[in-house]
């Protein structure tokens, strides 16, 4: 800590702020997130040649845009005190059904509201298994994992392709920003849900009583808060971002496949942890969720970037990363209390 | 059933805002309240009274909606009223503050005070309003924090007046205060009064509840008295002697305190005619940065030293450092003139030292196992856990310390959960005298307990003290520490002030040393160091 107790100048006071921004449980390991994206971001600009550009960001937004809803969703459920493991099953589940129902000749808007409504139904029955029968979180959601993937299996062995119109126009068309800028219409839907997700969050009871369950559960109670309803809408809310998600990536790749998405569900909570939401609950915020999710897609750019490292580099640097922050958390929170 | 003394009714006084009539909870093994009567009038004070596992946590929590009722009859303002849950009766008109602070550190003040009925802006919350209504409410209170910040960025006391502020802030019927004032100090006591009084003034029915019988005395107008979960009687304040008050709650002769006093005090007298006894454990400016400035302290065997001081002067953390919670930065410590150092809990105990946290729920008692399982944990992880206790053994030493420390409950299989504040004390301490230690470190093991658990837990130290057993005694209860203490050590804020031996000392001069922590020379013959 430092040594200023009291300090005399306008300066010293706003260090002193700052410090404490910096320490909060809060606030600090976003903000450590955001200065860590600022590093990377100009590191590479100064090593890569067309690398410091704004085509950079928005081709990470492009490629990761169904990992910042995924994230959006687990978020939610992580501030409350719990864990999604079914997510990226989830989404190869809402991939193939996408691609089966298209097949079949289905209306793509009637395949999209259907997808949209069975995930957030298995994320209710996940939430109602955990609230009513008090599964751990971790175990009930392992349960929809399975089940989602096994689904996925019954419903089709092998890859199937999109050939639907609707969804062609999705991963064609290009939204053009300003000169050579442009993004899919994936990127402006991911921002949107991040926008409602923020507002939601700071902005509703049913957010703050997310974060009033991760805080003490108990508490939240007594003080009349609605937990038990809103414990069960978390998984509700990561069961809906997670069919969202899917029909993104089923933009993206214009396929459905039953092994799309394994291990999504670790990048999502890695997006999470490292954009500053303790993993024990209470604090955290969906923006630095989606922080989070662009510091992973910058690792894997700056690698491709790099071209003699192996992809799999990007798994130990997030691996590393991840230790770092879930390090810093307890640094921080442990100095607080 | 109940003698109800001659109520008020004669008259003037109106109808009750809360009417509870034959009110009966069971748990499990325990009939929690059995057919209890209860009401409250507007603009009053009304204490509830009793014993721990007297039933009046239980009441509370039937009239808030936490537990249903097994039969009997709630009526709110004349209607009849079922609540499923706190919300509802919040919404009633029903505000609460529990004993144990339940408020959420990881939001900000303004959300603590306001969360629930908090101001709205274009469908969403309108923080703006909300620090500012808060900080209205607060200032109420003559609290002035930022309601910006982190709730748990502030101390216990703070904390207690947030959930205060919260409880005041609805447009209260009636508000429930379930000891309010443990963790204040005397200013911020008499702040609440002042607020009861405002609140009073403005018809609202305040049901309070309080170990203080001063407090009590000072600001209730009526007391419903309970014992074993069935009432004893209301009574009106002004026409109730304390004692009688005092016999009510127990339900036999009070001659257990006063009986406790006069033979504490002869022992007193033969104790400072007799030398000082041998030292267990010497400490020699120990220290923890942050936590507590280097303070040295001696323990005698069989001497029972009393810790005082504010909340916040360093009690617990001179006990944790001692206690092996936490390590020290500088000095050392000795047992029996042998240096030792202590890093973990596991070492203190294999020095026959043995730390009884404060914090009863967290630290302290395991929820979810048994009677007999809290009682024996810390002996079988002490003989390591390759060596079980056989269950008859552990049988055998859970009955004796039911018997022995007087535990209420059904059974010692019984759920820890299920016993009152009180019970769960005392199988804390059953649980480190069963390790027979050497230093007993007992850090307010009476808080929020009632009288007759009191006057046996200090019953209990100083016969342990007679037998040998060193103890290290914090509380805030002055009183208390004058009781039982041999040496009395004063902190404040962080440091050692003083270190007096306890012949003749008084609450007043316990006080100014708290206080101004200038000690009269004489009475500082015996300042280690």
């Amino acid at each position: 800590m430092t040594t200023m107790s009291v300090p005399a100048s306008r300066l010293g006071r706003a260090w002193a702020r700052t410090v404490d921004v910096f320490t909060s449980p809060k606030s600090g390991p976003v903000l450590v997130t955001a200065v860590l994206f600022l590093l990377m971001f100009t590191a590479g600009g100064v090593r890569y040649r067309g690398f410091f550009s704004a085509a950079t960001i928005l081709n990470l937004l492009v490629s990761y845009s169904y990992l910042i809803v995924l994230a959006v969703g687990m978020s939610f459920v992580i501030i409350s005190g719990g864990i999604d493991l079914s997510v990226g099953a989830v989404l190869a589940l809402s991939t193939i059904i996408a691609a089966k129902l298209l097949q079949l000749g289905w209306n793509p808007i009637l395949v999209m509201v259907l997808i949209l409504v069975a995930t957030s139904t298995l994320g209710l029955l996940v939430g109602l298994m955990i609230h009513v029968f008090e599964v751990q979180p971790f175990i009930a959601t392992l349960a929809a994992m399975f089940l989602a993937r096994g689904l996925c299996y019954i419903i089709a062995k092998e890859s199937i392709s999109i050939t639907d119109p609707v969804f062609a126009w999705m991963a064609k068309t290009r939204i053009v920003l300003g000169y050579r800028m442009s993004v899919t219409p994936s990127v402006i839907i991911a921002l949107v849900v991040l926008a409602i997700a923020v507002w939601v969050l700071q902005y509703t009871r049913f957010g703050r009583t997310t974060y009033a369950i991760g805080g003490g559960e108990q508490s939240g109670m007594l003080m009349g808060l609605p937990t038990s309803r809103t414990k069960v809408l978390v998984y509700v809310v990561s069961g809906f971002c997670s069919g969202l998600a899917g029909i993104l990536y089923s933009f993206y790749t214009l396929s459905g496949y039953a092994l799309t998405g394994v291990g999504t569900e670790l990048d999502a909570i890695a997006a999470v942890v490292i954009g500053g939401t303790l993993l024990t609950g209470g604090y955290g915020f969906v923006l630095g969720s989606a922080l989070g999710v662009l510091v992973l897609g910058l690792i894997q750019t700056i690698i491709t970037f790099e071209g003699t490292l192996s992809s799999w580099w990007t798994k130990i640097f997030i691996g590393a990363l991840l230790l770092v922050f879930i390090i810093l958390q307890k640094v921080l929170t442990s100095r607080r209390t | 059933m109940p003698d109800l003394t001659p109520a008020p009714d004669a008259g003037a006084s109106p109808a009750p805002v809360v009417d509870m009539t034959g009110i009966s909870i069971s748990f499990p093994g325990v009939k929690a309240l059995d057919g209890v009567d209860f009401r409250m009038f507007p603009g009053e004070v009304h204490s509830l009274m009793g014993e721990n596992g007297a039933g009046k946590s239980t009441l509370i929590k039937a009239l808030t909606g936490v537990y249903s009722v097994d039969s009997g009859v709630i009526r709110l303002a004349g209607k009849q009223v079922t609540f499923s849950g706190p919300a509802q009766a919040q919404a009633a008109g029903i505000s609460t503050v529990y004993q144990e602070v339940n408020l959420l550190g990881n939001l900000t003040v303004a959300e603590n005070v306001m969360l629930g009925r908090e101001p709205r802006r274009l469908g969403g919350i309108d923080w703006r309003a909300m620090r500012r209504r808060s900080a209205e409410i607060l200032q109420g209170l003559h609290l002035d924090i930022d309601p910006g910040s982190l709730l748990n960025s502030h101390s216990l006391a703070i904390q207690q007046l947030v959930a205060i502020a919260r409880a005041i802030d609805v447009q209260a019927k009636v508000l429930i205060l379930d000891e309010p004032t443990s963790s204040l100090d005397g200013e911020e006591v008499a702040e609440l009064f002042r607020v009861i009084r405002s609140l009073k003034d403005r018809g609202v029915a305040i049901l309070f509840v309080s170990h203080f019988l001063d407090q009590v005395y000072e600001i209730s107008d009526r007391l419903t008295v309970l014992r074993n979960g069935q009432l004893v009687g209301e009574y009106l304040t002004h026409e109730l002697l304390r004692i009688d008050l005092v016999q009510a709650m127990i339900g036999k002769e009070l001659s257990a305190l006063e009986d406790l006093g006069s033979r504490i005090h002869s022992a007193e007298k033969e104790a400072t005619s007799a030398a000082r006894p041998a030292t267990f454990l010497a400490a020699k400016a120990i220290s923890r940065k942050g936590a507590i400035a280097p303070v040295d302290l001696t323990i005698g065997a069989g001497e029972v030293v009393g810790l005082a001081g504010l909340l916040g002067s360093g009690r617990t953390e001179l006990a944790r450092l001692i206690g092996g919670v936490d390590h020290t930065d500088s000095g050392q410590l000795k047992v029996n003139g042998v240096p030792i150092r202590l890093r973990t809990p596991r070492q203190a105990i294999k020095h026959q030292i043995a730390y009884s946290s404060e914090n009863r729920r967290a630290e302290g008692i395991v929820d979810e196992l048994s009677v007999r399982d809290n009682i024996v944990l810390a002996l079988q992880a002490d003989r390591g856990w390759f060596r079980p206790i056989p269950r008859k053994r552990q049988d055998e030493l859970a009955a004796s310390y039911i018997e022995a420390l007087n535990i209420k409950t059904p059974n010692a299989d019984a759920l820890v959960r299920n016993l009152s504040g009180g019970n769960q004390q005392k199988v804390l301490l059953a649980r480190w005298l069963a390790i027979a230690p050497r230093l007993l470190i007992l850090d307010e093991p009476t808080r929020g307990i009632d009288v007759g658990a009191k006057a046996e837990i200090q019953k209990l130290v100083y016969s342990l003290a007679e037998n040998g057993m060193s103890v290290l005694f914090i509380s805030a209860e002055l009183e208390e520490v004058l009781r039982l203490a041999n040496r009395i050590v004063v902190l404040r804020d962080r440091r050692k002030v003083a270190d007096l031996p306890n012949d003749g000392l008084s609450v007043d001069d316990l006080l100014a040393v708290i206080a101004e922590g200038s000690v009269d020379p004489e009475l500082e013959s015996g300042v280690a160091s």
